[in-house]
């Protein structure tokens, strides 16, 4: 076996043999279960590393096991793998940091950081999974070990949002199982393909690849938060905020939005989903979720369920870029998988520091909380502005990829669906920085429990948002420099449609 | 003397020393225990090389005489009994407690592993009525060891109904040897010709094994019996007893009654299995108590394994038909060792909390992680989520009913699987609650450690490493 075909399975292991011992570190054992988390974390990232040289060469790394006759487990690296692989990754390290530090005094930790490791296993499985076989199989051991988290608090509330996700999730696994199965039978072995895997040979089975399609896109579409599948993701706010974090940026949702991803480009190729008529579908989905995500988010008092339904709408971006045909909106689809992430867990990062520190949960309690937190203030900004899509942060780039694509596939009406969401993002979004900035301070806050000392919290809490919020004026900034995500987003575009 | 012989002797004479010296019972049960493991798996390794074994003792051939024989099935069957009754027997000796009647237990349990290896290798349907017979015997008066008067009429009514199977499946033998003259599989198979004796036959023969194996509507026995017994009977009872009768089944109408296995009769076992998955899951959701929900878990796991038979009547022979048959031994294999790791885990946290009350079970799953994470792999094997070999297993079974056009199985195995995570996560959702943080995972190892390994055989051994299956069920052996 060559060094090649290890280094997917390396990958995969690094966080998920630590993550399996970190499961029998005794609760008190701090020091150990920092060690096991982060040497984790910084392998992973290392080995990342070589593998985005390697592919951007064209190296092939593939690891292949074989469950049954017919039946590979295939872990293989493409430059779209590389993408999430690469994005969940660094997010991983960046939100360890940040749960070690907000979890600091809670209970049951080793269970917590167990599941969380086990949860970037999957879904680094589900960045490398190298056909549907593998990919559902990453996809339900994700539902697996996310559910633990979001029940982690123990209370009616959050068992009750756990049982709520899980319902949603297991609902979704089932249709994917039974498209991904149904596919198998009529196919053969679905392997990803640059370019698609169906070819026009298929299309006698016109009728069954259509229902098939669907069948896909709703079990996706229920991690993605497709409406009317979201349901789950504002009732799982009850879970801690870097789970949450986990949740919106690195993980899960984005499990969804990359699975849709996979199954346009890889599965059914993006010429052929388009001349079944089936873009135009996922287009109008993914349409009509912007648009109400951003509707539903104006009138959230409760900040972290303000940026749920923010979530909803943002992770369409992706889904839609997926839905026009054209290298250009497939540049800014792809590009947004990584710079949602980076912007909304800075988002989050930084409504955990606020409930943690002052035990501000809700928008009207954010009164003047700039001048008391002007750090954390300022990252929120950051992140919020970059969801409007003001440059130079890196949402812009993802909406100006996806307008000019917009207008290159003659689709002038997502032109008016971008510039809806825009201001209904400013609408949510402002009104926030304007209370946190502008508004007169209150005498007390609801909760202080971190007083101010040299910083304004403590330190694993306030670095890790920090940092995000820098990636994003980076994302923006350095857009055209080599190795950036919309760099990167380029290659797997010219690589997609063969130019 | 030879392996096969070897593999029913060593426990029946295991169980005769445990027997003969109850002050020794434990060691002398344990030795055996592992004796045995040891005789079965060296079958399992000989099939594994020759395809298939014959023996003869006391050197009476067919037609009359007593043969045994091994092929891939038996050897799996085999080697999933050994190690599932291997770990349990390790459990059971941590479990009981002084006056908790642990001499009884050595014999019996010995005498079960006897009868169990004896169904999995018996050549002639006679000797396979001695066995069953036997089986049933163990299995009602290991039941009743607990001595509660609940687990006492249960294990009575369990007794009764195994009679009454046997009984039916003894006329059927009797049928079959006045119309054929032997009563050896291979040669009543040759003589087979289809008509009303050997339709009667087949008919009363699977009607008793059925009862024998829960198979809905005959399941009613099964959950009080399965969940009053003591936790190490309870999970040999689920994983390994209901899969002999099961196995016969499946041994007779792939086997012996080819020529008569229509696509109705196929259709009608598929068609009470899938009641059985939806009945099953249904009760088990709707089950107060983590045993009988395990139990009624079994009756919807059992339901699983019927609905193959209908897609095996619609593949004709060839590497399809060898991956259905795969897949079946393979659900069949992940549930003996999920169901198993299951109700062991199941006893650890009735011992702990003294009830087995779901809803009042919180505390206990809190300070038990080890036991509880046994009850989550052992769940995701039964909800037949990946990794587990019952993923794979579904997988097929589906690829199957797409391929024959059979569609509605699938139905009926996305219902069950829906109410699977439904009920076990019932269960699971207890865990996450505002108890005290346990100091350690594994409380006690001797109990908890069986328990776990089963559980997580069924996930990560059957669902990643289940390739060497496939060879053992070739017909001319692996090697």
């Amino acid at each position: 076996m060559s060094l090649d075909s290890l280094l997917p399975a390396s990958i995969l292991l690094s966080s998920l043999l630590p993550g399996a011992f970190i499961f029998l570190v005794p609760e008190e054992n701090h020091l150990l279960r920092g060690v096991l988390n982060m040497s984790g974390a910084l392998l992973k990232l290392l080995l990342v590393g070589v593998m985005i040289w390697g592919v951007f060469h064209g190296h092939v790394y593939e690891t292949r096991l074989t469950l049954a006759p017919g039946l590979d487990l295939v872990l293989h690296a493409d430059a779209l793998s590389v993408l999430f692989v690469t994005l969940s990754s660094v997010l991983w390290l960046v939100t360890t940091i940040y749960a070690i530090g907000y979890l600091e005094h809670s209970p049951n930790r080793s269970r917590f950081f167990g599941f969380f490791s086990l949860c970037v296993s999957a879904t680094v499985g589900i960045a490398l999974a190298g056909n549907l076989l593998s990919f559902v199989i990453f996809y339900e051991i994700l539902t697996l070990a996310t559910y633990p988290l979001v029940a982690h608090r123990g209370t009616p509330e959050a068992t009750r949002g756990a049982r709520v996700y899980l319902a949603y999730t297991m609902a979704g696994g089932a249709l994917l199982l039974v498209g991904a199965v149904w596919l198998r039978a009529l196919t053969g072995p679905v392997d990803f393909v640059q370019g698609g895997m169906l070819t026009g040979l298929h299309l006698e089975h016109q009728g069954q690849l259509i229902a098939i399609f669907l069948l896909l896109i709703a079990g996706l579409g229920v991690k993605a938060a497709l409406v009317p599948l979201h349901g789950w993701l504002p009732q799982s706010m009850v879970a801690p905020a870097p789970v949450s974090s986990l949740l919106h940026a690195v993980a899960v949702v984005k499990a969804g939005a990359f699975g849709i991803v996979r199954v346009v480009y890889d599965v059914y190729g993006v010429q052929l989903a388009a001349s079944l008529g089936l873009l135009s579908v996922l287009g109008i989905l993914a349409s009509g979720t912007i648009l109400y995500g951003s509707i539903k988010a104006l009138s959230q008092d409760g900040l972290k369920k303000r940026l749920a339904y923010s979530t909803v709408s943002q992770v369409s971006y992706i889904a839609l870029g997926a839905s026009i045909l054209g290298p250009v909106a497939t540049i800014g689809g792809l590009v947004h998988l990584v710079h949602q992430g980076i912007m909304k867990i800075t988002l989050f990062f930084c409504a955990g520091n606020y409930a943690e520190t002052l035990g501000i949960h809700r928008v009207s309690e954010m009164n003047g909380v700039g001048r008391r937190m002007p750090w954390t203030t300022l990252a929120f900004s950051v992140g919020a502005l970059g969801m409007i899509g003001i440059p130079p942060i890196a949402g812009f780039v993802s909406k100006w990829y996806l307008g000019l694509g917009a207008v290159a596939a003659e689709a002038h009406w997502v032109l008016l669906i971008l510039a809806a969401s825009s201001l209904l993002n400013a609408a949510y979004f402002l009104p926030i920085l304007y209370r946190a900035w502008f508004c007169p301070t209150p005498e007390t806050w609801p909760e202080e429990q971190i007083p101010p000392r040299r910083l304004e919290t403590s330190g694993a809490l306030l670095w890790p948002p920090l940092i995000t919020a820098a990636f994003c004026l980076l994302a923006g900034l350095l857009a055209a420099a080599p190795f950036s995500p919309l760099e990167w987003a380029e290659l797997i575009a010219r690589r997609e449609y063969g130019l | 003397m030879d392996s096969l012989a070897l593999a029913i002797g060593v426990p029946l004479i295991a169980a005769l020393a445990a027997a003969a010296f109850p002050a020794r019972a434990q060691a002398l049960g344990l030795a055996g225990a592992l004796a045995t493991t040891v005789a079965s798996l060296q079958v399992t390794a000989l099939v594994w090389q020759q395809g298939s074994l014959r023996s003869e003792p006391g050197g009476w051939g067919a037609p009359l005489g007593l043969a045994l024989q091994a092929d891939g099935l038996s050897a799996a069957l085999i080697a999933m009994t050994a190690l599932v009754a291997l770990a349990t027997a390790i459990y059971a000796s941590g479990y009981f407690r002084p006056g908790n009647r642990p001499r009884e237990f050595w014999p019996l349990w010995l005498l079960l592993w006897t009868a169990l290896n004896g169904t999995f290798l018996a050549a002639d349907l006679f000797n396979l009525y001695v066995n069953m017979e036997l089986l049933g015997l163990a299995a009602a008066a290991l039941g009743a060891l607990g001595g509660q008067p609940a687990a006492v009429a249960a294990s009575l009514r369990y007794l009764l109904i195994g009679l009454l199977g046997s009984m039916t499946y003894l006329l059927g033998v009797a049928l079959v040897y006045t119309a054929y003259g032997t009563l050896d599989m291979d040669l009543v198979a040759a003589a087979l010709r289809p008509g009303p004796v050997a339709g009667t036959a087949m008919v009363l023969m699977t009607g008793g094994l059925a009862l024998k194996a829960a198979l809905f509507p005959l399941h009613f026995w099964l959950p009080p019996a399965h969940a009053n017994a003591t936790a190490p009977v309870s999970a040999a009872l689920s994983a390994l007893v209901v899969k002999a009768a099961f196995y016969l089944v499946l041994r007779l109408w792939l086997d012996v009654f080819t020529p008569l296995v229509t696509p109705a009769a196929a259709h009608l076992i598929g068609l009470l299995g899938a009641a059985a998955v939806v009945w099953g899951s249904w009760r088990a959701l709707r089950a107060e108590r983590l045993k009988l929900l395990a139990a009624y878990s079994t009756v919807a796991q059992i339901g699983y394994l019927c609905l193959f038979f209908p897609l095996l009547q619609a593949t004709p022979p060839g590497t399809a038909r060898e991956d259905l048959l795969a897949a079946l031994v393979l659900m069949a294999l992940t549930h003996g060792f999920a169901k198993s790791g299951l109700f062991l885990a199941a006893g650890l946290v009735q011992q702990s909390a003294g009830h087995d009350r779901i809803k009042e079970l919180g505390g206990t799953a809190q300070h038990l992680p080890a036991t509880t994470f046994s009850i989550a792999l052992a769940g995701t094997a039964l909800i037949g989520l990946p990794p587990s070999g019952s993923f794979i297993g579904k997988w097929l079974l589906m690829t199957s009913a797409v391929q024959t056009g059979q569609w509605w199985w699938i139905a009926a195995v996305m219902t069950g699987t829906l109410l699977a995570a439904a009920y076990v996560f019932r269960v699971l959702g207890q865990a996450f609650n505002l108890e005290p943080t346990p100091r350690r995972f594994l409380t006690q190892g001797r109990t908890e450690l069986p328990a776990l390994l089963l559980a997580l055989t069924s996930v990560a051994v059957l669902g990643l490493a289940a390739r060497p299956l496939w060879q053992l069920l070739q017909p001319g052996g692996a090697a």
